[in-house]
This record gives C-alpha cells, structure tokens and sequence, in this order.
C-alpha cells in the first residue's frame, strides 16, 4: 500500500474539517498550481487553542496530514502549538512516502501561519525568526 | 460494488487469452530454438502466432516482430529509424507534444545525441492534422510518430492522412497503436503506415508481451543482444505463452469490435453526459474523434488523487493525471498540451470503459462521482473561494 492504514483513516474520516468564521488566526499555505492548499483555522482562548479546523485541496497524504495536525494542535497551548514539526506530523501518521513528505511540511507551515496571523491580529510581539516565510513549493517536492 | 473503469491502463484477460497460453505452460514448453520435436512444436506455434497477428493488421507475418510490449515496441522503431537517419544526415523526428512517454523519452534521448525533435501542438481538441505535420516536414525529416488513439484522452488522430503525407514526402511513419489495436479497425497498407506498436494486454491479453510491425525493406536495429529470435533482432526465447495468447485476444477482439465498441459508446455516452452535468466541469479532448471507452474530464475545486483515493473506497477504479499521481511536480503533460492550467490539470478524471462493463455499473458511478466530487469541493478552500468569489473560475 501507498499508505499507511493511520494515513487512510485520516483521509478517510479528517478530523476538524470545516471553517471558523469568527476565527483567531487563519494560515493558508500552497498554491494550486503545484495542487496543494490548506487553510487552517483556530480559536484561541487564554492562549490556548480551542478550536480548530481545516480546508484542504489536495492530494490524499495532504488531506490526512492536516486531519493530524489539527488533531495534534487542538487542546494545546499556542506556544505548544508553534513547535509542531512535519517530522512530528509524519511519525504520528506512521510514516509518508518520501514524495509526499511536502504535505507535512504545508500542514506545519499552515499552522505556523495561522498562529503569526493572530500574533498579528491581537499587537502580540514575537521572533520573527519564528516564521520563516518559505513561498517556494518547488523545494518541497523531491 | 467493484467498478474496474481503467481499461486504458490494462484490462483483465479473457478466458480466450487465458486458454491460449495454458498448452504452452503444460505442454508445450519447450525451447522454439530446439531442434527436438517438441521445440519444433513450440516454433510451430510461434509461427502461427505471428501469421494470425500479421492478418490482423493486413501486413506478412515477417513483419512483425514480437516484443515484451508497447514500450520496447515503441523504443526499438524510432531508434530504428533515428540510427539510419543519422547515417544518412537526416536528424530530423516530428511528433506530437501528448504521446507517451515510450516516445517522448525515446525522442528526448536522441535530442542529447543531436537529433531536432519538432512536436506539433494537439490543440485544445487533443487532434493534430495531416496538414500541420505536411508543414514540418523537412528534407532532412527522417521521421514522423504519431500515436494513433491518446492513452489519457482517448482521441484518435487522422492515422491515413498523416500516413498519406509521409508517404508521398518519402518519410518513415511510425504509430503508437497500443490504444488502438484491438479497438479500431487498422489496416497499415491502406493507412500508409510503416512502422507500428502494439501491447497485449491493452486487449484483454497478458501482459508482458507486444509487437512491432515494420514495413519490409526498412532496417530493424536490436535493443537486446543475443540469438537468432526474431530474425536476429530481439535476443532471447520467445513468450510463447504469451504470444500465442496475444494473437488470440487480437483476433477475439477484432472479430468482435463493432458489436463491442457499440455497447462501449452507448455506456460511456450516459456515463459522459452524466457527468458532464457537474458543475464547473469540462470534458478533455474531441467529443467526436475518441475512443468509444474513454471519458476524461477535470473539475474544479479539487484535486486527482484525493479523488481516486476516494473513488477508491466506493469501489471504482480510476485514473488520474495528477501531479500527485505521476509522481512529479507538473500534472499530466497532455493535459498542459491541450491547454489547461495547471489548477485545472490536477482535477483531472479518466475512466475508461471495456466489454466488461455494465449498464448498472455505470449508474452507479452516476451516483457516486458527482457524490465524491461534492465531499471533496466541501473540503477545499479553493473551491470556497470559487463560490465566495475570491477567485474566478476557470471552467
């Protein structure tokens, strides 16, 4: 199998997809021509992260590795949350192809996103550094 | 319900097929280069094998040459021509920008070595025309390859003109017919072809297993090394099982390809319109000039593989020509060819239809596409914005 069965079943049954209107921060990440977007969205409340949901357009690794996140993130501190890595992303779903590795990437990188558009929104100051803006989606795909 | 709707990848052996190959599993398993009885057997029936193919496209059973399939069929022609092209000074190869990549590859291998490739855009119909490849043609052309019927669209190119033209300008005409044999009816002296690849199990036979035509007079050259098979020039013994088996499946299929393409079309024409009635969708290559199997289509909003993956799971087999599943970073390159973007590329369907089918099967896919296609649109950000406005759409 292409995938593993914790992929299948993130993409078969994606936790927190949806939209939040009234959203805190909201990160979105790709672009369609290389045929992945995600946007995710969070509510934050005493610097905890409430609620979250996610869009996703794309492939199946793409879909599941935004399922994950959200589901790793939800609950979490925002400081918690800013330490999400792909490689954690990756080990939660039981490993990714090696050409699908990238969706990992998006999912922390939306995610990141997300969280520097609150900081943003609410005049909170941060490290700048935090938030390397990739824009590239080429070095991504190997 | 399991729907298999990727007969353009490969389609599933007919008891005819498989019968054919079982005496030379069993029985006759002997070398054909042996001089013992049983070798002779085994000969015998390679024999009637290529006599039986040869019949099938109007051409003599020493024209044909049996390889492991389309690919080496399409690799060993052109680099046929390409070495006497080059001898003579003739580095000049006209193609077409959506072939496969059996061609495409071969064509960009002799780019390195030297050779100008000129491939002629498909338009937005996926056709090109024998007068566009009558303009390419330059005394120092040595070849034309024009795939006879498109693997991802299903369009069928004007095979007897473009033959026409390269005949009367003197140039070698080779086809990709893998898509088309067994399928269309093909006669390669009334269609002025002169060289010609063809895949067993594109037809309900093994795979493994193909053939190349070359018109006499025309100098095959080796890609294996080794004995005297196929008049010296393929190395190695012969697929006896599954050469006989593919003669058979050619015959089945030609003895039965209008009553078979009739029930095709009327299935796939419901299961087009059907479909078409997605919104923001569009149909890919000629309505007209197609493969009576095939459907392919793009819709907006979401993207290929996730539908597969979810076509999947209802039980259809499927294809697609996204990037996701090509396993590189741009979508299918016959998509881009006939001019669609990128965004659009990767929502791309294909489903192609056999004999097999049936009429339930294509109301189930009825029911479950447009399903699918609407779960994967609520999910997907792109699409939100299609429908809020933030974005425009395409199709």
């Amino acid at each position: 199998m292409l995938y593993s069965e914790k992929v299948m079943d993130h993409f078969k049954n994606p936790r927190n997809v949806g939209v939040i209107e009234d959203a805190d921060g909201v990160g979105e990440v790709g672009n369609v021509k290389c045929g992945d977007i995600m946007k995710i969205y969070l509510k934050i409340e005493n610097d905890v992260i409430v609620d979250v949901k996610f869009n996703t357009f794309g492939c199946g690794s793409a879909i599941a590795s935004s399922s994950m996140a959200t589901e790793m993130i939800k609950g979490a501190k925002v400081s918690e949350a800013l330490e999400l890595t792909n490689k954690a992303v990756v080990e939660a779903l039981d490993g990714l192809p090696p050409a699908k590795v990238h969706c990992s990437v998006l999912a922390e990188e939306a995610v990141k996103k997300a969280i520097k558009d609150y900081y943003d929104k609410n005049g909170i100051e941060y490290d700048p550094d935090l938030f390397p803006d990739c824009g590239n989606c080429e070095h991504c795909h190997v | 319900m399991q729907v298999y709707a990727d007969n353009a990848a490969t389609t599933k052996m007919s008891k005819k097929a498989i019968d054919a190959m079982i005496p030379y599993l069993e029985g006759v398993y002997a070398n054909p280069s042996s001089l013992h009885t049983p070798g002779q057997e085994a000969a015998e029936a390679l024999m009637d094998a290529r006599e039986r193919v040869a019949k099938c496209f109007g051409c003599e059973a020493r024209e044909i040459y049996f390889t492991s399939g389309g690919s080496e069929a399409d690799n060993q022609g052109i680099l046929s021509v390409a070495k006497k092209g080059e001898r003579l000074g003739k580095k000049h190869i006209i193609s077409t920008a959506f072939e496969h990549h059996a061609v495409l590859h071969t064509l960009k291998k002799l780019e390195k070595q030297g050779f100008e490739i000129t491939l002629l855009d498909v338009g937005e119909k996926g056709l090109v025309t024998p007068e566009q490849v009558k303009e390419a043609i330059r005394p120092e052309t040595c070849l034309v390859t024009v795939m006879y019927a498109n693997n991802e669209i299903g369009t069928i190119q004007p095979i007897s003109g473009i033959g026409k033209v390269c005949r009367e300008a003197g140039v070698i005409f080779h086809t990709d017919a893998v898509q088309a044999a067994g399928h269309l009816k093909i006669d390669v002296n009334e269609q002025n072809i002169d060289m010609l690849s063809i895949s067993a199990h594109k037809f309900h036979g093994p795979k493994g297993v193909g053939a190349l035509y070359v018109k006499k007079g025309i100098v095959v050259h080796n890609l294996i090394e080794g004995g005297a098979q196929e008049r010296g020039k393929r190395g190695g013994t012969e697929n006896i099982a599954g050469i006989c088996s593919m003669a058979t499946a050619l015959e089945d299929a030609i003895e039965n390809m209008d009553k078979n393409n009739e029930k095709i079309l009327k299935m796939r024409n419901r299961l087009m319109d059907g479909l078409s009635k997605i919104p923001h969708s569009i149909i890919n290559g000629d309505k007209e000039m197609r493969l009576s199997s095939n459907v392919n289509m793009c819709f907006e909003g979401i993207e290929g593989e996730s539908l597969l993956l979810m076509l999947d799971m209802e039980g259809i087999c499927a294809s697609s020509g996204s990037a996701c599943t090509s396993g590189s970073l741009d979508p299918s390159h016959v998509l881009l060819s006939i001019g669609r973007p990128h965004e659009i590329a990767h929502g791309s369907l294909r489903l192609s239809l056999c004999e097999y089918n049936t009429e339930e099967e294509i109301d189930y896919m009825l029911e479950k596409i447009p399903y699918v296609v609407g779960y994967l649109r609520n999910m997907s950000p792109v699409w939100r914005d299609l429908e809020e406005g933030k974005r425009n759409h395409v199709i």
